[in-house]
């Protein structure tokens, strides 16, 4: 078994990749201008219902008990879909994925294919896969098809392309849709002009497409049905008029029963796009004769979710309905945009499921692009403690590097062990403190510490330190501790 | 190959829950839901309701006086609508005269891509989210009929609205196994700065006659 998580394996590190991102100061106000509308919208539509915190533990509830019965849930999806007239394939890992699927398409020998969106189609690179096959792949979601015209990765689970603007999208369509054949002339900037590009473009595509691919959003184990949450019903048009449909589908997104919706579908939209409920959802169980396709495909992919439900505190994790909200609360993704966490999970869901898919063998920085502020944990529709998970997987990431040679002889550690001791003996607190007293005397200018020497200097970059006190609490507390008991 | 990945990840799935004790569909029904599940509306503040929220969401809804073909007479000539595809058993009685009604006896995407509109019934609305349910059926047609055209008109009796997304659910369980469909004003998208622009994909007019 091989885990990809689409490039992650490959991606530079993240301080390395956040340090290049900051540079580009026309990507950060695009991702502060979005992410403050969505942020904005969405405490509004969470704030005016009264049972939000009710249906926030409903939906933990929900998905904790069905991860703790997945064995369960996903033998009776897989029934249902088949009795309902489905098939459904089993993939171990993206590689196995990409082939059934490829399989599939060839068997009917289909050329092109219509996609909705799909992070999990992303993280198994479906479409690399499918174009070496020579099929060729058509995303049909507006900030998808931007994406894939432009060369570019998505840098937001929902809105994956939020770190361009109008401008630049006028230009990636000047550039790459058949504009005249179309029927088009001086596109501008124009929001709903590009998006009149976008549905001409795609509407051929979408009647003359034979074979669909989506992703869900849930999979529903009492029914065998699928559902995909939508804005702009590319998902409608690829789920209903081509003959075949495939959905790729991550393990963890079955609920068990219908009713369980109920939650869920208030979570989603409110969470993801702040709207009280989005446009279109799509709800279907295997074939439907004289309506849609008449041949579907449910692909079950594990590629390391399982690895991921080892880790008892960690397996919270796979709870997330992908709504996006931690993203926009997230002030360090506030700086970066998506990029930076190169991953097609991004933000601080990302840095626990990416390195988490990839048993910390890849994307060992991520758990530490964090300010552990906590604000994700708040806006997280399904309460996913992110914080603590993130301190746990740091816990273990350093406990891993502890244990090889080199890990141990390094500086930091080296460091860290020394002020371990120190922390734990009174006596050598004492010395090194007073010696610390002595030596940063020079380096005291107005009360404040303003530049180290040496590694300390990292820290006084770009704050200022407090100095060491005459006197410690410790000190004080033995001279005037007593007085005061009395 | 696929069979083996089944037993591979089964396993991997057993290993990692333990030794599970419990009937699943027991714990299953113990999970707290203290959420709302019944609104507190009336009649009246409901489809108040579900007016100002389908508004919001772009959508248009009219108000029958009583005769459903004048009425849906009075809707299309307002859009200047003329050829409408209906689904097979769409209520006869309702068609007014001097329109186009084209009955969906399987027609093709490109029959469904040069008609006007369509007109069709619904389930249930919801009023608090502003939302129609369609399923599939002889009455509310296949998915591609509300699909293709620019244009649907929506008959929704007052009666089948109700407040809370719960009890659209609960009312939904007994035709839950078919094509359902919910929609909340016609197609939008926010994809580019944020921006809602109406009307990508599915129809770009949504009009909805309260019987």
């Amino acid at each position: 078994m091989s885990v990809h998580v689409g490039n992650a394996e490959s991606a530079p590190p993240f301080p390395e990749a956040a340090h290049n991102a900051l540079g580009d100061r026309q990507l950060r106000a695009n991702v502060r201008n979005a992410t403050d509308l969505i942020q904005a919208k969405r405490n509004r539509m969470t704030g005016e219902l009264p049972d939000w915190e009710q249906l926030r533990s409903a939906g933990q509830a929900i998905k904790t008990h069905t991860l703790r019965h997945l064995d369960f849930y996903l033998e009776q999806f897989e029934e249902n879909v088949t009795h309902a007239g489905g098939h459904v394939h089993w993939a171990a890992d993206a590689d196995e994925a990409d082939q059934i699927v490829t399989r599939i398409v060839q068997d009917r020998q289909g050329r092109e294919v219509i996609k909705v969106k799909t992070m999990t189609s992303n993280e198994i690179r479906l479409n690399e896969y499918l174009e070496q096959n020579g099929i060729t792949p058509h995303e049909t979601d507006l900030a998808d098809l931007i994406v894939q015209l432009g060369n570019q990765s998505p840098s937001h689970i929902v809105v994956p392309a939020l770190h361009i603007n109008r401008t630049q999208v006028r230009d990636i369509f000047r550039a790459k849709l058949p504009l005249p054949e179309l029927g088009i002339e001086n596109l501008t900037d124009d929001p709903s002009q590009l998006a009149e590009a976008a549905r001409l473009y795609l509407r051929q595509k979408f009647l003359s497409v034979d074979i669909g691919i989506s992703g869900a959003n849930f999979a529903v184990a009492d029914t065998g049905g699928v559902v995909i949450v939508e804005s702009e019903g590319n998902g409608r048009m690829c789920l209903t008029l081509p003959d075949v449909l495939i959905s790729v589908v991550g393990i963890e997104k079955i609920v068990p029963t219908f009713q369980d919706l109920e939650v869920f579908l208030q979570l989603l939209p409110r969470s993801a796009t702040g709207e009280r409920m989005n446009p279109y959802n799509s709800l279907w169980t295997g074939v439907t004769p004289g309506d849609g396709p008449s041949e579907f495909h449910v692909v079950l992919l594990d590629n390391g979710r399982t690895q991921v439900l080892l880790n008892r505190e960690g397996r919270d994790a796979l709870n997330c309905i992908r709504c996006g909200a931690c993203l926009n609360v997230c002030p360090v993704y506030h700086q970066t945009g998506g990029h930076a966490y190169g991953s097609v999970y991004q933000g601080p869901i990302g840095a626990i499921i990416t390195p988490q898919l990839q048993s910390l063998e890849h994307s060992r920085t991520l758990p530490f692009a964090s300010s552990l502020c906590g604000a994700c944990y708040d806006v997280c529709p399904v309460k996913i403690n992110i914080p603590e998970i993130l301190i746990q997987l740091r816990g273990e990431i350093v406990r891993d590097e502890q244990s090889s040679a080199g890990g141990k002889l390094k500086i930091e550690n080296l460091g860290m062990h020394a002020l371990a001791l120190f922390f734990s003996h009174s006596g050598l607190m004492s010395k090194a403190e007073a010696m610390a007293r002595f030596a940063q005397r020079s380096f005291i200018h107005g009360g404040v510490i303003t530049d180290l020497p040496g590694m300390l200097r990292g820290w006084t970059e770009s704050r200022d330190l407090m100095p060491i006190p005459k006197t410690s609490f410790r000190h004080w507390w033995k001279a005037h501790g007593k007085e005061s008991a009395e | 190959m696929s069979h083996a990945s089944k037993s591979a990840i089964f396993a991997r799935i057993r290993a990692a829950n333990g030794h599970r004790s419990g009937d699943p569909l027991a714990e299953w029904e113990s999970i707290p839901r203290d959420y709302r599940t019944c609104g507190a509306l009336g009649f009246e503040d409901r489809i108040k309701l579900f007016d100002e929220r389908i508004r919001h969401y772009d959508g248009t809804p009219f108000y029958s006086t009583g005769d459903i073909a004048a009425d849906l007479a009075n809707v299309l000539s307002e859009r200047r609508k003329h050829h409408l595809v209906v689904p097979l058993e769409f209520p006869q009685s309702w068609l007014p005269a001097g329109f186009s009604f084209t009955r969906d006896e399987n027609l093709s995407k490109q029959q469904l891509d040069i008609v006007d509109g369509v007109l069709t019934t619904c389930t249930l609305g919801i009023a608090l989210t502003g939302t129609v349910v369609l399923e599939s059926s002889p009455q509310q047609g296949r998915r591609a009929a509300t699909l293709i055209p620019d244009y649907h008109l929506c008959v929704l009796r007052k009666d089948d609205i109700v407040e809370l997304v719960p009890e659209a659910i609960r009312r939904l369980e007994p035709i839950k196994d078919r094509p359902l469909t919910f929609f909340s004003g016609p197609s939008a998208t926010v994809d580019i700065e944020m921006t809602r622009v109406r009307g990508v994909h599915g129809p770009r007019t949504l009009d909805i006659l309260l019987v």
